[in-house]
C-alpha cells in the first residue's frame, strides 16, 4: 500500500529533478547557459496551458461519472438525467462532451470528458461501439484537415487522448461486448481497462478477476495502453515497484461523490453498515494508482502516444485509402503516394522499371533470333 | 464559483450513421476540491524533452574576418574547429557544422552555419541568394518530412535556422548598403539579431550614436528584427529592457588575461584590457543572456510557428492549394487532391507516352539493325559464293591446264618413245664406219 505511494512520489520527484539539477549549475564558471532550456520550456508550457480529452465508456451504472468526479475532485455531472430501463430498450449510443477549465498551482488544464451514454444498454447492442469509433475518427479527420490547411494558427485539438473502459465486476471476466469494444478501439485510442465498483469484490476475488481479465486481454490480442518501460539506469527498487504496478492492472476502482468521516479524517468514501470504503485507501482499491498514473505521471505520455502513434496510423491509413480509391478509379494497380506536394518520381520510376524490363526481354528475344539466323547461315 | 449549466446531449445519432458532433461552446471554470495532481504536467513535458534532447541552429552572417567564429567560441566556451577563411571566394557559400554539447543533463545538438565569402566579391548583387536558398532548403526539408505518409517528426533532426546573428562592421557611421539589402531579404524568413562586431574600436559616445543610427535605418526601411518577447510576465521586464540595447555591441575572445586575481576572457591592448564579460566594456553578457539563457526556446518556437508557417503557406499556394477562411465552408482536401491527381495523371500519361514512343523507336531501331545485319549476311554469303565460284573456276582452269600439260607431256613421251624405237640402228652404223 504505502510502497505504491512512494513509487508515485519518486516518479514525480524525478520529474522535478530534471529542472532542479540544472538550476544549481549557475555558479559554474564554464557555464554557457543552455542548461536552462528545460526551464524555458517549463515556463512557456505553463503560460500556454494544457489540454486533455478523456473518454469514459461502459454500461450505465458502473460508476463512470462518479469516478471522473473523484479523479478531478469536482462535480461535472450536476443535474443529469438518468434514463429508466424502458427508455433504454432501443437506446442509441450518444456522444456527449463536457469541457471544463481547471487550474492548480498556476497550471491551467482544459479538460474535456467525452461520455458515451447508452453504450451497451440496449437489448440489441450490435456494433454499439460504432458511434464511438466514428467519433474518434472524426476528431482525427478534423485534425488532419486542419493540419493540412494553409492557415494553421489556431488548430483545436479534440483528439481523444485516453479511454477509460469500465468492466463490470459481476461476471467472470471479459464479456463479448467488452472484447469487441476494446478491439474496435485499441488501435485508435489509448485504452485503460478498469474493474468498476470494486467494492463488491473481496481481495481474493479481485485478484482472480484481474488475472483472468489480463489473461483474456492477451489472448484476444487487445492492445491496451502500456505504461512506458523504466529507464535501464533506474535502481532495482524502483524497477521492482514499477513491475508490481504493472501487475496490478486492470485497476479495480471505486468512486464516490460524498465525503464521509473515517479514522478521524474527512475522506471521499462509501458508507456501508459493515464499514466505510475509502476511495483513496490503497488497501481498499486501486483508485490512487489510477489517479497517479493517469494524471500525475503519464498524462503527457498519453497525449504523445495519441499524436505520435494513433493519429499517425490514422493519417497514413487515410492517405493510402484515398490513393488506392483513386487508383481503382483509373484501373491502375498500384498505390500512388499522393502527397499535397506531388512526387511523381517514385511511381514513374516504377513504371520506367517495368518498361525497362519489357525492353530487356524484347532485346533478348531479338538477340536469340539473330543468333538463330547466324547459325542458319553457317 | 461559476454556475455550471446542464450539459445537453449534443446530437442523437443512430448506431450506423456518422454525424459530426458540434463543439460544446460553453466552457466552464470549476474549482477543485483538493489536490488532483495535474500540476505536474509541465514537469512531465520537460522530462520528455530532456530525454529527447534539444537542437539549435545559428546562422552567422557577416564579412570575412569580422569575428563570427571567435564569437561562437566565446559564446559556447569551446573551440569549434575553424580555419581562417580566404577573401578570394568566387561567391558566398554556407558552411554548416553540427556539434553535440552537453551541460548538466541537457543535450544540445548545435549547428553553426557560417557564411563564407560574404562581402568579399566586387559585385555583391547576388550575395544574399545563397543565404536565402539555404534557409528555404531547411524549411523545404522539414515540409517534405511533414508531408510524408509515414513520418516521424519527433525523431527528425530539425535543421531550420532559429537565429541569424547579423554582424555589422564597426564603422561608426551607419549600416552598409549590403547589410540593408541582405537583412531586408532575410527578415521574413528568420529571426535576426543585429550585432555590432569588434566593438572595442568604438568609444561609448560613438557607440550610442551608432546604435541609434542603425536602429533608425532599420525601422525606416521596414526591416523586422527579432524582438525579445514581452508577453510572459516572468521575463517581460528583462526582455523589454534588452530590446532597448539593440544592436548588441560585442567583443569576442577565447584568450584569457589576468585581471586582479582572476583569469578572464579578454583582449589585451597596450592601453588596457577589454574584458568580454564586463558589461561596461561590451554587450556580450547581454547577448548571451538573451540568446541562450532566456529566449532560446522562444526563438525555436518563432521559427516553427511563424517563419516556417509562412514558408509553408507560400509554398503550398504556389503549388495551387487554395484555402478558405475559417468562416466559410471547410477546406476540402478531397477536391484539392482530385485536382492534384488530375495534374499528376496527365503528367504520368505524358511520361507513359514518351516511354512508349521510346520503346517503339527502340524496337524500330533494333529491327533496322537486324535487317542491316541480315543484309550484310546475305551480302557476305553472296560474296563468299562468288569467291567460291571464282576459286572453283580457277581450280577448274588449273585442272585443265594441268590436264593439258599432262596430255602434252604424254604426247611428247609417246613421240619420244616412237622416235627412240626407229633410231637405234643408225647409231650402230655410225659407230662401225
Amino acid at each position: 500500500g504505502m510502497d505504491a505511494i512512494m513509487l508515485q512520489e519518486k516518479l514525480v520527484e524525478r520529474l522535478l529533478c530534471a529542472r532542479g539539477r540544472t538550476m544549481r549549475q549557475k555558479v559554474d564558471k564554464q557555464y554557457v547557459g543552455f542548461a536552462t532550456l528545460p526551464n524555458q520550456v517549463h515556463r512557456k508550457s505553463v503560460k500556454k496551458g494544457f489540454d486533455f480529452t478523456l473518454m469514459v465508456a461502459g454500461e450505465s451504472g458502473l460508476g463512470k461519472s462518479t469516478l471522473v468526479n473523484s479523479l478531478f475532485l469536482t462535480d461535472l455531472y450536476k443535474d443529469r438525467k438518468l434514463l429508466n430501463a424502458e427508455e433504454r430498450i432501443s437506446q442509441t449510443v450518444e456522444i456527449t462532451k463536457h469541457t471544463v477549465d481547471i487550474e492548480e498551482k498556476g497550471v491551467k488544464l482544459k479538460l474535456t470528458i467525452v461520455d458515451t451514454p447508452g453504450f451497451g444498454d440496449a437489448v440489441n447492442n450490435n456494433e454499439c461501439w460504432k458511434p464511438i469509433t466514428d467519433y474518434i475518427d472524426q476528431q482525427f479527420e478534423q485534425y488532419f484537415r486542419d493540419e493540412s490547411g494553409l492557415n494553421r494558427k489556431n488548430i483545436l485539438d479534440n483528439r481523444v487522448h485516453c479511454c477509460l473502459y469500465f468492466i463490470p465486476p459481476f461476471g467472470h471476466g471479459l464479456r463479448p461486448v467488452d472484447v469487441e469494444f476494446m478491439k474496435a478501439l485499441h488501435e485508435r485510442v489509448n485504452i485503460i481497462a478498469l474493474i468498476a465498483k470494486a467494492d463488491c469484490l473481496t481481495p481474493n476475488e479481485t485478484k482472480k478477476l484481474k488475472d483472468r481479465v489480463r489473461d483474456e486481454i492477451e489472448r484476444f490480442g487487445i492492445k491496451v495502453y502500456q505504461f512506458p518501460e523504466c529507464d535501464s539506469d533506474e535502481d532495482e527498487e524502483f524497477k521492482q515497484m514499477d513491475k508490481e504496478l504493472k501487475e496490478c492492472t486492470p485497476f479495480a476502482v471505486i468512486g464516490s461523490n460524498t465525503v464521509v468521516e473515517a479514522r478521524g479524517q474527512r475522506v471521499r468514501g462509501r458508507l456501508y453498515p459493515w464499514g466505510i470504503v475509502e476511495v483513496e485507501n490503497q488497501s481498499h482499491c486501486d483508485f490512487v494508482k489510477l489517479r497517479n498514473m493517469l494524471i500525475r505521471s503519464h498524462m503527457h505520455d498519453l497525449k504523445d502516444v495519441t499524436c505520435d502513434v494513433h493519429y499517425e496510423n490514422y493519417r497514413a491509413h487515410c492517405i493510402q485509402q484515398m490513393t488506392s480509391k483513386l487508383a481503382q478509379d483509373n484501373r491502375m494497380d498500384s498505390s500512388i503516394p499522393i502527397l499535397p506536394l506531388p512526387t511523381p518520381d517514385a511511381e514513374t520510376e516504377r513504371l520506367i522499371k517495368m518498361k525497362d524490363e519489357e525492353l530487356k526481354r524484347m532485346q533478348e528475344m531479338l538477340e536469340k533470333m539473330q543468333q538463330q539466323m547466324h547459325e542458319k547461315d553457317q | 464559483q461559476v454556475a455550471a449549466p446542464v450539459p445537453q446531449p449534443l446530437r442523437r445519432h443512430s448506431q450506423t450513421t456518422l454525424s459530426l458532433v458540434p463543439q460544446n461552446e460553453e466552457k466552464r471554470s470549476l474549482s477543485l476540491g483538493g489536490h488532483v495532481g495535474f500540476d505536474s504536467l509541465p514537469d512531465q513535458l520537460v522530462s520528455k524533452s530532456v530525454t529527447q534532447g534539444f537542437c539549435f541552429n545559428i546562422l552567422c552572417v557577416g564579412e570575412t574576418g569580422i569575428g563570427k567564429s571567435t564569437l561562437m567560441n566565446t559564446l559556447f566556451n569551446t573551440t569549434f574547429e575553424n580555419e581562417e577563411a580566404s577573401h578570394y571566394q568566387n561567391g558566398v557559400y554556407l558552411r554548416p557544422r553540427t556539434y553535440d554539447l552537453q551541460e548538466s543533463n541537457v543535450h544540445l545538438k548545435l549547428t553553426i552555419v557560417d557564411t563564407v565569402g560574404f562581402g568579399d566579391q566586387i559585385n555583391k548583387d547576388e550575395s544574399y541568394k545563397p543565404i536565402v536558398d539555404y534557409i528555404d532548403t531547411q524549411f523545404e526539408n522539414y515540409l517534405q518530412e511533414e508531408l510524408k505518409i509515414k513520418r516521424s517528426l519527433f525523431n527528425y533532426h530539425d535543421t531550420r535556422i532559429h537565429i541569424c546573428l547579423y554582424f555589422i562592421a564597426p564603422t561608426g557611421h551607419s549600416l552598409k548598403s549590403l547589410d540593408l539589402v541582405t537583412m531586408k531579404k532575410l527578415d521574413s524568413k528568420v529571426n535576426i539579431i543585429p550585432i555590432i562586431a569588434k566593438a572595442d574600436t568604438i568609444s561609448k559616445s560613438e557607440l550610442h550614436k551608432f546604435k541609434i543610427k542603425i536602429m533608425s535605418e532599420l525601422v525606416s526601411n521596414g526591416v523586422q528584427i527579432y524582438q525579445f518577447p514581452t508577453d510572459d510576465e516572468a521575463v517581460a521586464e528583462i526582455n523589454s529592457s534588452m530590446n532597448a540595447h539593440l544592436p548588441f555591441a560585442v567583443v569576442g575572445s577565447v584568450e584569457e588575461v589576468k585581471v586582479g586575481n582572476k583569469m578572464v576572457r579578454a583582449r589585451q591592448y597596450p592601453w588596457g584590457v577589454v574584458q568580454v564579460e564586463n558589461e561596461s566594456h561590451c554587450d556580450f553578457v547581454k547577448l548571451r543572456e538573451m540568446l541562450i539563457r532566456i529566449n532560446m526556446e522562444d526563438l525555436r518556437e518563432q521559427t516553427h510557428a511563424r517563419h516556417y508557417e509562412l514558408y509553408r503557406r507560400c509554398k503550398l499556394e504556389e503549388m495551387g492549394f487554395k484555402d478558405t477562411d475559417p468562416d466559410s465552408q471547410p477546406f476540402s482536401l478531397q477536391e484539392t487532391y482530385e485536382a492534384k491527381r488530375k495534374e499528376f495523371l496527365t503528367d504520368l500519361q505524358r511520361k507513359e507516352e514518351e516511354m512508349r514512343q521510346m520503346f517503339v523507336n527502340k524496337v524500330k531501331e533494333t529491327e533496322a539493325e537486324l535487317k542491316e545485319k541480315e543484309r550484310e549476311l546475305h551480302e557476305k554469303f553472296e560474296q563468299l559464293k562468288r569467291m567460291h565460284q571464282e576459286e572453283k573456276r580457277k581450280v577448274e582452269e588449273k585442272r585443265r591446264d594441268l590436264e593439258e600439260e599432262m596430255n602434252g607431256f604424254n604426247r611428247k613421251k609417246l613421240a619420244a618413245e616412237t622416235l627412240s624405237l626407229s633410231q637405234p640402228l643408225k647409231k650402230d652404223k655410225d659407230k662401225k664406219k
